[in-house]
């Protein structure tokens, strides 16, 4: 099981709990081996299995909870993102402090998160993560971009909101 | 080309998506933009940054072992409930050999990509997974004169996403010969590099594949045949494959 390990840590940072991200990653397995005929050889096997444990995930109880009240499609979130004055001086200090990173991470939507996670941390290429999510490569780099944005928003306000503590 | 129009490229140009024929230019523009180079410079250390903190949760050896037997129990359960009927007659037994001797090669030719996909990730896992570690093709090459019976080019990088880690002897169907690690990003690939004849044929190997999730290219050149096996897309294993076959 190359991929357990990656898809352990994607699973407990979509659903924020080890036990629902077990069952996932237990669903994702036992999907993949009973509809391992519908996998075409050749295509993108990472992809593949990443779409299996994000549908798993949507159809999970906190997947359901999180789709009925907030939308996936988040292109008109943009004017709600506060704005984040950043130097490289301060990420330097952000990227000392990992625990930050990692509260920016759990604050942003999921959608928000997934995104980021597949591209920085799984190393996808736009044509994967646009496979992964079901979404045109033009939304992916559109998505990315708001991403990062409402992540280094929400550094650099924890890490005011630190300084004035 | 003004700032203003390069840094909506920025994030484009850092993931490696970016056209070559805008690569070039915006390269040019960095050289001489503090501006810009401040910016790619913050870029990067967010993407570091995310990648260290993004890399949380790990999984622990019992939840591992009962997803494996979770896995693994209906595999086993198929297999006795296919070998049951065998017993009842010759009849079966003559449709088992026909099954067997018409689908025979692609079998074969599966077991052979799960021991390079094998091979490959006990390399991942080795503490040591290079026994000649160097970048440098011309320490890479020399070294195996003498361990394996035949010799091949180890390919230019230069200008190319890929490095080289280094190298170890390694054997195929008791066939002694060359694995190349190489690494793309944060990913490793395995080439390995065996005598054709050893192997028999293969050419119904030279289609794409994948074996445990691993992407697979094999060709064969110099009467030598090549695997590049990788958790990379297929395009960079392709683009190595190019690399390889220039080097002649």
């Amino acid at each position: 099981m190359p991929l357990f390990e990656r898809l352990y840590n994607f699973a407990c940072w979509l659903t924020q709990d080890r036990h629902e991200a077990e069952d996932l990653v237990q669903e994702t397995y036992a999907k993949a081996l009973h509809g391992f005929s519908s996998f075409r050889p050749g295509t993108n096997f990472r992809a593949w299995i990443y779409k299996i444990l994000r549908n798993a995930f949507l159809n999970s109880r906190t997947g359901l909870k999180y789709t009925s009240t907030v939308s996936l499609d988040d292109e008109h979130d943009e004017a709600s993102l506060p704005v984040a004055e950043e130097t490289p001086e301060s990420i330097l200090l952000h990227r000392a402090d990992s625990r930050l990173v990692q509260q920016g991470l759990e604050r942003l939507t999921v959608a928000q998160r997934e995104i980021l996670l597949l591209c920085e941390v799984e190393e996808m290429t736009y044509q994967e993560i646009a496979s992964t999510l079901a979404i045109p490569i033009g939304t992916v780099m559109s998505r990315l971009s708001r991403a990062r944005q409402a992540l280094r928003a929400a550094v650099g306000n924890m890490q005011s909101n630190q300084m004035k503590s | 080309m003004a700032c203003e129009l390069w840094t909506k490229e920025l994030d484009a140009y850092l993931d490696g998506e970016l056209p070559e024929s805008e690569t070039l230019p915006l390269d040019q523009h960095l050289k001489g933009c503090t501006d810009c180079t401040a910016l790619i410079l913050s870029k990067v250390q967010m993407k570091q940054a995310i990648r260290a903190a993004g890399k949380r949760y790990q999984p622990d050896a019992a939840f591992r072992a009962k997803v494996q037997q979770s896995i693994s129990r209906p595999a086993r359960f198929r297999f006795s409930r296919l070998w049951f009927p065998l017993l009842a007659g010759p009849l079966v037994l003559v449709a088992v050999l026909i099954f067997v001797l018409t689908l025979g090669r692609p079998r074969s030719d599966d077991r052979l990509l799960s021991e390079l996909a094998d091979l490959h990730v006990a390399t991942l896992a080795s503490a040591n997974p290079v026994d000649v570690v160097s970048s440098d093709r011309h320490t890479v090459k020399p070294w195996f004169a003498g361990k394996i019976p035949f010799t091949f080019n180890v390919p230019e990088l230069q200008d190319s996403p890929f490095t080289l880690v280094g190298g170890k002897a390694a054997y195929l169907r008791q066939s002694p010969g060359a694995e190349l690690l190489f690494r793309v990003r944060q990913h490793q690939i395995s080439v390995f590099i065996f005598q054709e004849r050893a192997l028999g044929n293969l050419r119904g190997l030279d289609e794409m594949k994948n074996a445990e999730s691993f992407n697979l290219r094999s060709w064969s050149q110099n009467g030598l045949r090549y695997f590049a096996v990788g958790d990379v897309a297929g395009q960079d294993l392709d683009r190595l494959r190019d690399l390889i076959e220039a080097a002649g």
